[in-house]
């Protein structure tokens, strides 16, 4: 008889090597999603016993206690106890300690104990504790917990056989009559008790090494230095920055031109009609315009993996926590804003390190206005145009000056929103304290990096390829209809729905010195910034499309006035154009009022910036 | 601990240089003046192991106002921020 699924639950503190584990038992066997009704990712994998049994095993979020302070933490003890909403109650719960360090896990075991489902305690990174001189008496261990024991490398090949075996054993004499739940939150007594009691069982149980770590110490000194700290933090930062933009430039640009060569294909072997358009300019290449950032992302997370695997993340918001605190942002909002330079999109997903839902919605609010590589394009090309290259104080390039302005307007304004919302919005929430711990650097595990990569990616494209898709029809479908009449000359886009909305608005644009091409270039590039770019070009009828750029900025410079091109540039710092960012924001507070607000307050940046800039200019005499 | 130890004065851990080293002598979440109320920050220090008797150590200090610091205690390294750490007592 085929016996059912076994259900296993991970639990563990942050840095005891939950993950690792939960990729060396499940590989790439796992399912990512999100429970219902919160963003709290939910990490479910596969695999089968020695004896032949099937389990399922879920990867709970890390936590110190059962007391749920945070959504991530709810979940977890929802989970444990059964109450979590479309969850099976688990089998069996490991409780996974970083062997080097087992004072907390063992007093969150010792809670664990009272909720009666049936534990193990998996004592991972056994090895690096022997290399330590750390030496566990297991049995004892056991025996005074009353809970099974087993040691486990997770990062070596059969470093979990022992606990494959206890698996097994145990799911053959699972109690038939489960154990009553005695689990409530613990007083502040309790908890101390608790921590009591723990450390007498480690000091009974555990002989501490003559030699601590001493390498840990020893990067430290330099690392976390008040100032040589942050030399080495700007070093890295410099090395991902570049990474990002050199080493994926040519994937992307090999993306790029796999998508314009399919689109060709399909515009060569397809007869001219709306089943081409579609196929062409809907689906290739506004799904091909998003997909071209899978070479940052991928960048991008390797980085963030490695960091955070070696240990450093931590060590990072330890350095930034003052220094972006005035800004009312937490330490750990660092990494997602730097990330957003390239794309808000990774760098909204990395918020998911902040465990404080206060400073997670924060940060993800100002993501977008981080000057992602979108905007590069259109930077560019109007920056081209318009600013003669002549240099300023004879060294300093105007051009590469007008740049530089336009990253630091988004960096202050990204500051200037974040102390608002601080001052404003969400004052009567408790500011989360900043309280870290800092764990031992590890060697970072290759292939626990590799598979996080791997379903990140996986992410990027099942669930904002979607979104995205939805969009781009409707984008592709306000820019073809209604048909142009035919022996029409104009361009096609003229009699199209885009066109009609660009010229409803333009009274609405005229302010900011808006002409209605631009009103019609805004809608294409809701789904991509850059888009914009080829719209603009398609509008002035210019053959060429994107290839043309530089032909597209000698059209505008005879078009457009100066104070026209500066408010274009003062609108794009802010301009909410970025139809998957909203995707994100929306899947990743799980709400469409937040998607909302940020378009908002962004569209309300963008206008007052460019009337600002329009008319200032106007009154200079750039009109 | 040493007999030092029992001749110094207490003091929170907050105020403490980078190099101090001492034991927790109990902790005071009334004191310390942060966001969270007191139950909550007294949980969440013993929590990361900051309990009665542990052994700490200030190890760094952050570059503006020496904020955050961080702490050894007993064989972990927690940061904190200076104002939470003033409701740890230690001597």
């Amino acid at each position: 008889m085929e016996l059912p699924l076994l259900h296993l639950a991970l639990v563990g503190t942050p840095n005891s090597g939950k993950t690792s584990l939960f990729n060396a038992l499940t590989g790439s066997r796992q399912k990512v999603a999100n429970y219902p009704g919160v963003t709290v990712e939910r990490k479910e994998g596969f695999f089968v016993t020695p004896l032949g049994r099937q389990v399922s095993i879920v990867d709970l979020p890390g936590t110190y206690s059962l007391r749920g302070r945070s959504p991530d933490e709810e979940i977890t003890r929802d989970f444990v106890l059964g109450k979590a909403s479309g969850e099976i109650v688990p089998d069996l719960v490991l409780c996974v300690a970083d062997s080097t360090n087992l004072r907390l896990t063992i007093r969150l075991l010792l809670e664990l104990k009272r909720t009666g489902r049936p534990l193990v305690l998996v004592l991972n990174m056994f090895d690096i504790a022997n290399r330590r001189g750390i030496s566990v008496d297991v049995d004892r261990l056991a025996k005074e917990l009353g809970v099974p024991v087993v040691t486990s490398i997770a990062v070596r090949k059969g470093g979990t056989a022992d606990l494959l075996k206890l698996t097994d054993e145990i799911s053959a004499k699972l109690a038939a009559e489960p154990q009553p739940n005695n689990w409530r939150a613990l007083s502040v007594s309790e908890l101390r008790a608790t921590q009591r009691e723990a450390d007498r069982i480690i000091s009974d149980c555990v002989s501490l090494p003559a030699r601590p770590d001493t390498l840990t110490a020893r990067i430290d000194a330099i690392v976390l230095h008040p100032v040589g700290g942050l030399i080495v933090l700007a070093l890295i930062l410099f090395v991902m920055f570049q990474a990002v933009f050199a080493w994926a430039q040519p994937l992307m640009e090999l993306l790029q031109s796999g998508f314009d060569a399919l689109g060709e294909f399909v515009h060569a072997t397809l007869p001219a009609g709306l089943l081409q358009s579609f196929l062409q300019n809907g689906v290739i290449s506004g799904v091909g315009s998003v997909i071209v950032f899978l070479p940052q992302i991928i960048i991008i997370f390797l980085f963030i993996l490695l960091l955070e695997d070696f240990g450093y993340m931590a060590r990072a918001a330890f350095l930034m926590d003052r220094i972006m605190g005035g800004a009312g942002l937490h330490g750990r909002a660092f990494i997602p804003l730097l990330s957003s330079f390239a794309c808000a999109i990774p760098g909204i997903m990395a918020t998911r390190v902040i465990d404080n839902k206060r400073d997670r919605l924060t940060t993800i609010l100002i993501a977008p206005l981080m000057t992602c590589s979108a905007r590069i394009p259109v930077y560019t090309l109007i920056i081209s145009a318009f600013i003669p290259a002549t240099d300023v104080l004879g060294f300093i390039n105007l051009q590469g000056l007008v740049m530089f302005g336009l990253y630091a307007a988004g960096i202050t304004s990204a500051l200037a929103v974040s102390f608002l919302i601080k001052f404003f919005m969400l004052r009567d929430y408790a500011p989360a304290p900043f309280m870290l711990e800092l764990p031992d650097y590890k060697v970072p595990r290759l292939k626990s990096i590799a598979i996080g990569i791997f379903t990140r990616a996986k992410m990027f494209l099942q669930r904002a390829g979607t979104t995205i898709f939805s969009m781009m029809v409707l984008i592709w479908f306000l820019a073809s209809f209604p048909q142009p009449p035919a022996g029409s000359t104009e361009p096609a886009i003229d009699f199209s729905l885009a066109a009609i909305i660009g010229k409803a608005i333009e009274p609405l644009l005229a302010p900011v010195g808006f002409n209605w091409q631009i009103a019609v270039a805004l809608i294409p590039g809701m789904a991509a910034r850059e888009v914009a770019v080829a719209a603009l070009g398609t509008v002035y009828a210019i053959e060429g499309g994107k290839e043309a750029a530089e032909q597209i900025g000698q059209v505008l410079a005879t078009k457009w006035s100066l104070a026209t091109a500066l408010s274009m540039l003062a609108w794009y710092i802010f301009a909410p154009q970025c139809a998957s960012t909203l995707a994100v924001i929306r899947r990743e507070t799980g709400s469409w009022g937040w998607m909302a607000a940020t378009f908002t307050y962004m569209l309300v940046l963008a206008y007052a910036a460019s009337l600002l800039t329009y008319n200032a200019a106007v009154a200079l005499g750039a009109g | 601990m040493t007999d030092t130890h029992d001749m110094r004065r207490e003091m929170p851990l907050g105020l403490a240089q980078r190099g101090y080293t001492g034991v927790i002598q109990h902790l005071a979440a009334k004191e310390a003046g942060s966001a969270l109320s007191d139950i909550e920050l007294e949980s969440r220090l013993i929590e990361l192991g900051f309990v009665e008797g542990a052994r700490v150590e200030v190890l760094h200090e952050g570059l503006v106002g020496r904020d955050p610091i961080a702490v050894r205690v007993d064989n972990i390294t927690i940061a904190v921020r200076r104002r939470e750490a003033m409701a740890i007592i230690v001597a």
